[in-house]
């Protein structure tokens, strides 16, 4: 009856496939278990959202995959990490900086902090070319004004040798996809890419987003905490709740009805755009410390339809409806609207 | 204040920030033009939601209302008075009834105080409000009054979570009663669940206390939903002001439209069939703001009209006759109606 809330059909074809994955914080008020056993894979023109709060631990997921893991503190404790069949976790250090950037690259939410300030934004993409492949300067220089032609920065050729601070905030994020482009990598992970932008900007950068992945069939691990952004872009999706994957499903399929109190309670927390709406359904309570996780399930405080068993057995992630699937004892009940 | 007088009318109100030069001898070059002319009304019991980009002027016109800036020019009315005119013990007894509450919640309260003494502080300046041995009593009832233990008076604000201390930050604005709250995007460092309790507790608060709200935010579907009225706000100026109905499901000015289509809405069915207008290029740069209508130099309508005559916020000639609801003000040559938030 249940599955190891793998997304997605088609066994063989998994870009990434992420097993059991666990880290750990140590923190001075005790361990902090961030991940806890998170399964998910994309496939090649794949787009895969991780949805969650903060503290969901959705961001340390995917630097855990990444390997841009803060250790210490942080840890990995178990699972692996297959990347083209390829366990990362058992790799040597240089071995996975050889696949960081060239294969896999990463686009994060605060550009201004992510690039070097010292250095212009040209030097900066021509680097990954001289350093990964070797190539000449001149021939580099080029190539960095090519991408950032592709990604639509205007006067790219007179603007190459500018800073970091020279640019504005949707430009810099253009030049951070510019930069996890350049290698042609098979898989991105954006950690929420458009958050810091404004809305009409984050339109440009997401429709530059989702057309360049389109085009190259890359994976794309979008990570976000807006049902919105999801909405527009997404595959699959796969909900965060303090370090589990609680809730996975194809995108229309989630949206139309979840399968999980949680995802049900935040589709119904956010107010509209197409209507005024009366009093909004706040979830109850806050998201549990990552020190002190509540036993059985860690969503039943908050949880409207927990019981007993709910308070002492965790749910594993049962297998609710085509590629889809919800750690809820009452998976069922939550797909029938019970409260 | 005779009835259905506004409680709180802002006329051409400007705030130019100056840039200057040199180190001895300084000299302006240039201004910020934060704020540009912004004039609107605020009854009793009203929510007025400002919505904008950042730079737009939107947290420069809150720290105008408050007294935290002082206008280059223009007129803030409390109760028919003029409030930029007045100094000293005038406007500190005007300013008990315009409170604000920022955005942040992390820095917005002092570490070292305890959450007594942050909700309990506005006594201090404003002592006739409570009597001495009174307060303590008053901050806790105002902590329960947002849904916080009253025990918690002896805390500080490291023991609080995000949604607590944005609480906490609203204990204070209500503590001496006022009768306006500036909310300068209250909720938008909160997560999602904790959004929706705080939005929740502002409203319960408005009905409880008779307050109005000046809502200030970017996230055009929290506006929607705690506005009565919203103002669309440019490069330091309104484009388009209206009800609710009027700006989301009638909006005139092109801006408001690009705006609207741009916002992501939790419905993968939008994907297909939405009208999504495309802006090209940023914000200009308020301290070199285009001539004529601010929007026009990524407007898709612009025409060479555009750039030679300021659009005056008014309700536009095409829709003065109209009786429905594209009938309200518009800063635009050339409004017309469009429909860009998609309905299930």
């Amino acid at each position: 009856m249940t599955n190891d809330g793998r997304n997605g059909e088609g066994g063989g074809t998994a870009l990434l496939d992420v097993r059991d994955l666990k880290v750990e914080f140590r923190t001075r008020d005790g361990v902090a278990h961030a991940v806890n056993g998170v399964s998910y894979r994309v496939a090649p023109g794949e787009t895969l959202a991780v949805l969650g709060e903060s503290g969901s631990g959705k961001s340390v997921t995917a630097q855990a995959v990444m390997g841009i893991l803060d250790s210490p503190p942080g840890r990995v404790t178990g699972g692996q990490v297959l990347f083209h069949g390829r366990d990362l976790l058992t790799l040597r250090r240089e071995e996975r900086r050889r696949i960081r950037g060239a294969k896999m690259a990463m686009i994060f939410q605060d550009a201004l902090s992510a690039l070097n300030p010292v250095l212009s934004v040209g030097a900066q993409l021509a680097e990954m070319f001289k350093v990964h492949e070797g190539t000449s300067r001149k021939e580099a220089r080029g190539r960095a004004v090519e991408l950032m032609e592709r990604v639509g920065i205007p006067a790219a050729r007179q603007r190459v040798g500018d800073y970091p601070h020279q640019f504005s905030g949707g430009m810099r994020q253009r030049i951070m996809i510019a930069m996890a482009l350049a290698l042609g990598p098979d898989l991105i992970i954006a950690d929420e890419p458009t958050t810091a932008l404004d809305v009409t900007v984050q339109a440009q950068v997401m429709d530059l987003l989702a057309e360049l992945q389109r085009e190259l069939t890359m994976g794309l691990i979008l990570i976000t905490h807006d049902l919105g952004v999801v909405a527009d872009v997404a595959d699959t999706i796969a909900v965060m709740y303090a370090g589990r994957i609680v809730e996975t499903a194809p995108v229309h399929a989630l949206y139309r009805v979840p399968a999980h109190p949680y995802t049900r309670g935040l589709l119904e927390s956010i107010p509209r755009l197409d209507h005024k709406g009366r009093r909004l359904h706040a979830i109850k309570g806050l998201p549990p410390s990552l020190t002190a996780i509540p036993p059985g399930c860690p969503f039943h405080p908050r949880c409207p339809l927990a019981q007993d068993v709910c308070r002492t057995d965790p749910p594993p992630l049962y297998e609710a409806g085509p590629g889809r699937a919800s750690a809820c004892h009452f998976w069922k009940e939550t797909l029938d609207g019970a409260r | 204040m005779a009835p259905g007088e506004p409680l709180l009318e802002v006329r051409d109100l400007v705030k130019h920030f100056p840039l200057t030069q040199g180190v001895l001898f300084r000299k302006q070059i240039g201004a910020v033009k934060a704020v540009d002319g912004v004039s609107f009304e605020l009854r009793k019991g009203e929510t007025l939601g400002v919505v904008g980009e950042s730079g737009c002027g939107k947290s420069t016109l809150a720290r105008l209302l408050v007294g935290l800036e002082r206008p280059t020019s223009g007129q803030i009315r409390y109760r028919g008075e003029d409030i930029t005119a007045l100094s000293g013990r005038a406007l500190t007894a005007v300013r008990r009834n315009i409170q604000m509450v920022f955005q942040d919640p992390y820095t917005s309260l002092n570490p070292r105080m305890t959450v007594g003494d942050i909700i309990g502080e506005p006594y201090e300046i404003h002592p006739e409000a409570a009597p001495k041995g009174d307060r303590r009593r008053r901050v806790q009832e105002l902590l329960d009054v947002v849904g916080l233990n009253p025990e918690f008076v002896n805390r500080y604000p490291h023991q609080f979570s995000g949604g607590q201390r944005q609480r906490i930050g609203i204990a204070r604005g209500l503590a001496l009663r006022p009768e306006i709250i500036v909310a300068d995007e209250p909720v938008s460092a909160l997560d999602v669940s904790v959004q929706a309790q705080v939005v929740n507790l502002l409203e319960q608060l408005q009905d409880e206390f008779d307050l109005s709200y000046v809502f200030i935010a970017h996230d055009l579907s929290v506006v929607r939903h705690i506005s009565d009225r919203i103002a669309v706000m440019y490069l330091g100026r309104i484009a388009e002001t209206g009800t609710d109905e009027q700006i989301y499901d009638h909006p005139t000015h092109p801006y408001t439209q690009a705006l609207l289509s741009a916002v992501p809405v939790p419905d993968p069915e939008a994907r297909v069939h939405r009208d999504r207008i495309l802006l090209s290029g940023d914000v200009p740069s308020p301290a070199d703001p285009p001539s004529g209508c601010p929007f026009r130099t990524r407007c898709w309508k612009a025409r060479p009209l555009c750039a030679e005559v300021v659009p005056p916020l008014d309700v536009p000639p095409a829709f003065r006759e109209s009786t429905g609801p594209a009938h309200h003000a518009s800063a635009c040559h050339f409004a017309e109606e469009r429909h860009v938030v998609p309905s299930e």
